[in-house]
């Protein structure tokens, strides 16, 4: 299905503008539950669909952004690729425009990079509602500024993404899980140790009893590798189970038993253990660590920031004034003074992310 | 590429002479006497980076050491509202350190310090003086490297890196600066410093640090950078592919690509190119060649050896006339010898060259190629391609004579010309080189009136009174309506 609504959004902009009402915007509504709840008229984007062009010789792809993620990823399996970042979906609407607006990366992050780094341009309308283009559909491109990798990860406060070009890769040839036995410390440990060696690592989680590792390249390649880090051979069927749903799209029990809020902390990946007494799931070669803890933001923040990162409230902090990490004073000013440049109106998203615009 | 400024006032302009001397004085209470250069045999050097066609001499030029320095300087000129143009190594290849003539030169080569190297966690906070391929060696002890490998490595700093965007022959594989840079800090344009970005892998808020690299020096000065480093891989082989037909190089590109090989480098370079840099260093190049490609192969051994297996058939396939592969590290290095001394190469074949940057979605390579000779021939010029060929990166070479009269006039009507090619087969002006004031014009024809006026609010976001960099990067419309106006070609736009 193919479908272009650019008219009708820089009408429903236009009206929003003309009317000083703000607009929430939707694409398929599957990360409600991350980020802040916005006040205004919801703005389907779901609608605004296709993918507009595949140059699997070019390793690009160009979509509206109310594709589905599936139609998408299904389209780029037929030639033998994908989505190098894993992107999870949440839920069987996910749009490929919601997926970049909350850049958000999956398991092989660290390897293969983040939604950012394979965003090559973008078509977008903006508060003002005018449509431009950034980036274009080529590997390097550096003419003005890079706006197509700031609207990624921008959560829609600075523009309606319409179309998006992306940098695709070929499914590697060869996949090999391995599994060893080992506490979080340990597992840290290894992980560190394996970074400094240049192995086709392409994934890794210890998910509170084992440390999981995935190998990917080709198929000659892994047997030597997978020697040198040793464990146990998970058999493929189980092994893609786990890391796209029990991982990537959070089915683990770790995610699902309920109660504690979920936090995401996205730290320097050598940063040690943490000091905080919950459950815990590291992933990204200890980059990222999911928390399962009823502890108060603020002491959740402070260990995060003690480590050198950051700390969100993925799930389960509706409630809170600020789910993400508030910005210092000085990156707060230019946050405000880039959503005026884009969005003098504050008709999109606003406090979608943060509060403040 | 026009050169039209308005025109600089000479250096002993009496009222230029006058704020020259108001404002040193002042620099000198912030900074020791002998790090403010007001002479013209002093501030001469600084009149240009590697794009020499166009010079102005500065104000002046400061050499801070520190960043409270940097903070001191930036707040003494935001005052004044005196513009502000950093400098690296003066290595850019678009003017963009080209000095304002009523502004100040802030050279960043005294900030030249490595701050720390940590091996286990594979990172490097460097200052933003330092030299490229110095952090390689300083982190070659430990089995790391920093991936992006600009040809002008050793002398081009990491602050002009981040400014630009800057790649090399390993960023197929490795990416560009961007991907490679996880902090860095900033002293905007009123003074204040700010960090971007973090050890972790993102950080809060807008990806600012995305936004900041390639802003070619016009919404910070750098003063701090924290780069990845990689392991370096056990091993790597180049293969060296000679080809009759530039095309079906072209082709072969696509193959290897297609059949899910991801070298370290994938090089591309034509007949003229082939035999400039045969004459030059004697690598071994078939000089018959219509277009050789080099391909670079890396990882573990069992990696490597599969690959090269592969690529040895695709490139057969893809009617190579010869392949060869390398059988050590000596002989790998020998193969990549004549690639990276084509520039030089070409530089003696003629006495001057003209280096654009333009990249193509891979499959018009062909075409563009094709028509890159019959413009070459319309201008009565000569021209040599050398290109990242897996990013679909061009550097076509113009070859001209500055000293006969209309030759530069004409090279830059056809680099122009070349890069307008590239925008109408979807690509870009510039890939890595960055707009500076050479590809003002260019811009007009990439982008419309309102994408601009958004970069131009993206500008005032960071500086709204306009000081860093002023006239970079960005047209102004009165700019873009000058340059449609231009008779010339017919000015084709992608919309
Ligand atoms: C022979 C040769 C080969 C080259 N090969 C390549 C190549 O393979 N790939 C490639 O990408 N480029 C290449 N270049 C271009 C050039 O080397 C790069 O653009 C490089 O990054 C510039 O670094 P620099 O330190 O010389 O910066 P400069 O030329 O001094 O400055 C470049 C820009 O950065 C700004 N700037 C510099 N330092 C700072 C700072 N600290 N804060 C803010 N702004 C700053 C300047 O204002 C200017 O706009 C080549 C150039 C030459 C001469």
């Amino acid at each position: 299905m193919s479908q272009d609504l650019t008219a009708e959004l820089c009408a429903s902009v236009a009206a929003a503008i003309a009317a000083a009402t703000p607009l929430c915007l939707r694409g398929g509504g599957t990360k409600d539950f991350l980020g802040r709840h916005c006040a205004g008229r919801p703005l389907a984007l779901a609608g605004h669909r296709g993918i507009l062009d595949h140059q699997p010789r070019e390793l690009t792809l160009t979509a509206r952004a109310g594709t589905p993620l599936c139609e998408i990823e299904t389209a780029l399996a037929e030639a033998g690729q994908c989505l190098p970042f894993e992107p999870p979906h949440f839920g069987p609407g996910a749009t490929l425009g919601g997926t970049i607006a909350c850049g958000l990366s999956g398991p092989a992050r660290p390897h293969a990079g983040a939604a950012r780094d394979l965003v090559l341009g973008a078509r977008v309308l903006t508060g003002r509602g005018e449509v431009l283009r950034f980036g274009g559909a080529v590997m390097k491109n550096v003419a003005g500024y890079d706006i197509a990798r700031l609207m990624t990860g921008a959560f829609g406060t600075l523009g309606i993404l319409l179309d998006i070009s992306l940098k695709v890769l070929p499914r590697p040839e060869a996949v090999r899980t391995l599994v060893l036995d080992c506490a979080g410390d340990e597992a840290l440990a290894r992980l560190r140790a394996l970074a400094r060696r240049a192995l086709p690592l392409s994934a890794s989680c210890h998910d509170g009893e084992r440390l999981w590792l995935r190998l990917s390249g080709a198929e000659r390649a892994l047997g030597p590798a997978a020697a040198e880090i040793g464990g146990e051979r998970v058999e493929p069927g189980r092994a893609e189970d786990f890391w796209d749903a029990l991982v990537r799209e959070q089915r683990h029990p770790f995610f699902t038993a309920p109660g504690a809020p979920l936090w995401r902390l996205s730290l320097p990946p050598h940063a040690p253990a943490l000091a905080l007494d919950a459950p815990q799931l590291i992933e990204w070669g200890g980059a990222q660590r999911w928390l399962r803890t009823v502890h108060p933001a603020e002491v959740v923040r402070a260990e995060a920031a003690r480590l050198g990162g950051h700390a969100t409230c993925f799930r389960g902090g509706e409630a809170m004034h600020s789910p993400f990490t508030p910005l210092s004073p000085p990156l707060l000013a230019l946050h405000r003074n880039l959503k005026q440049a884009f969005d003098p109106h504050g008709i999109l998203n606003p406090g979608r992310f943060h509060a403040e615009f | 590429m026009s050169r039209i400024q308005p025109p600089g006032r000479p250096f002993d302009d009496p009222e230029l002479c006058a704020s020259r001397a108001e404002l040193a004085r002042a620099l000198r209470t912030v900074l020791p006497a002998e790090a403010v250069l007001a002479r013209e045999e002093e501030v001469r050097p600084y009149e240009c980076d590697g794009l020499s066609v166009y010079r102005q001499t500065p104000l002046l030029v400061v050499l801070p050491r520190d960043v409270a320095e940097v903070q001191q300087v930036m707040r003494l000129c935001h005052q004044r509202r005196v513009p502000v143009v950093a400098r690296g190594a003066g290595t850019g290849l678009s003017g963009g350190a080209l000095p304002c003539g009523e502004g100040i030169v802030l050279s960043l080569a005294r900030l030249d310090r490595i701050l720390a190297l940590d091996p286990e966690a594979r990172l490097a906070r460097i200052q933003p003086g330092v030299r490229n391929l110095a952090i390689s060696e300083a982190a070659a002890a430990h089995g790391l490297y920093y991936a992006p490998d600009p040809s002008s490595q050793i002398a081009c700093t990491i602050g002009g890196n981040v400014a630009e965007n800057s790649g090399g022959v390993h960023c197929l594989k490795y990416g560009l600066t961007v991907h490679n840079v996880l902090a860095l800090k900033l002293v905007s344009a009123a003074g204040e410093l700010i960090e971007l970005g973090g050890e972790a892998l993102d950080g809060p808020g807008y990806d600012l640090l995305a936004l900041y690299i390639g802003s070619e020096g016009m919404l910070g000065i750098t003063v701090e950078v924290t780069v990845r480093l990689l392991p370096r891989p056990p091993l790597a082989r180049a293969l060296l592919a000679a080809f009759d037909d530039v095309g079906r190089a072209g082709a072969a590109v696509g193959e290897i690509i297609a059949a899910g090989i991801l070298p370290a480098g994938l090089e591309m370079m034509d007949g003229p190119a082939i035999r400039a840099a045969e004459d030059f260093i004697g690598a071994g190049y078939p000089v018959e060649a219509a277009a050789i490609l080099l391909c670079e192969l890396d990882g573990t051994e069992a990696e490597v050896a599969a690959q090269v297996e592969a690529v040895e058939t695709l490139l057969a396939r893809a009617g190579a006339t010869e392949v060869r592969v390398s059988r050590d590290e000596a002989e790998r290095v020998r193969l990549w010898q004549g690639r990276k001394s084509a520039f030089p190469a070409v530089g003696r074949i003629s006495p001057d060259y003209y280096c654009m940057d333009g990249t193509i979605p891979r499959r018009a390579l062909p075409e563009v190629l094709c028509r890159t000779a019959e413009l070459a021939a319309e201008h009565d010029l000569a021209v040599a391609n050398v290109f990242h060929a897996g990013d679909g990166n061009l550097h076509p070479l113009i070859l001209f004579d500055a000293n006969r009269p209309g030759e530069l006039e004409r090279t830059e009507a056809l680099g122009a010309r070349l890069l307008e090619l590239c925008v109408e087969v979807g690509g870009t002006i510039t890939g890595e080189h960055g707009v500076g004031v050479e590809k003002l014009g260019q811009m007009c024809v990439q982008f419309s009136a309102r994408e601009l006026a958004q970069f131009h609010a993206v500008k005032s976001a960071f500086d709204p009174a306009g000081l860093l960099n002023p006239g970079k990067g960005v047209p102004t419309p009165r700019r873009c309506s000058e340059y449609r106006q231009l008779p010339s070609p017919a000015h084709p736009h992608r919309h």
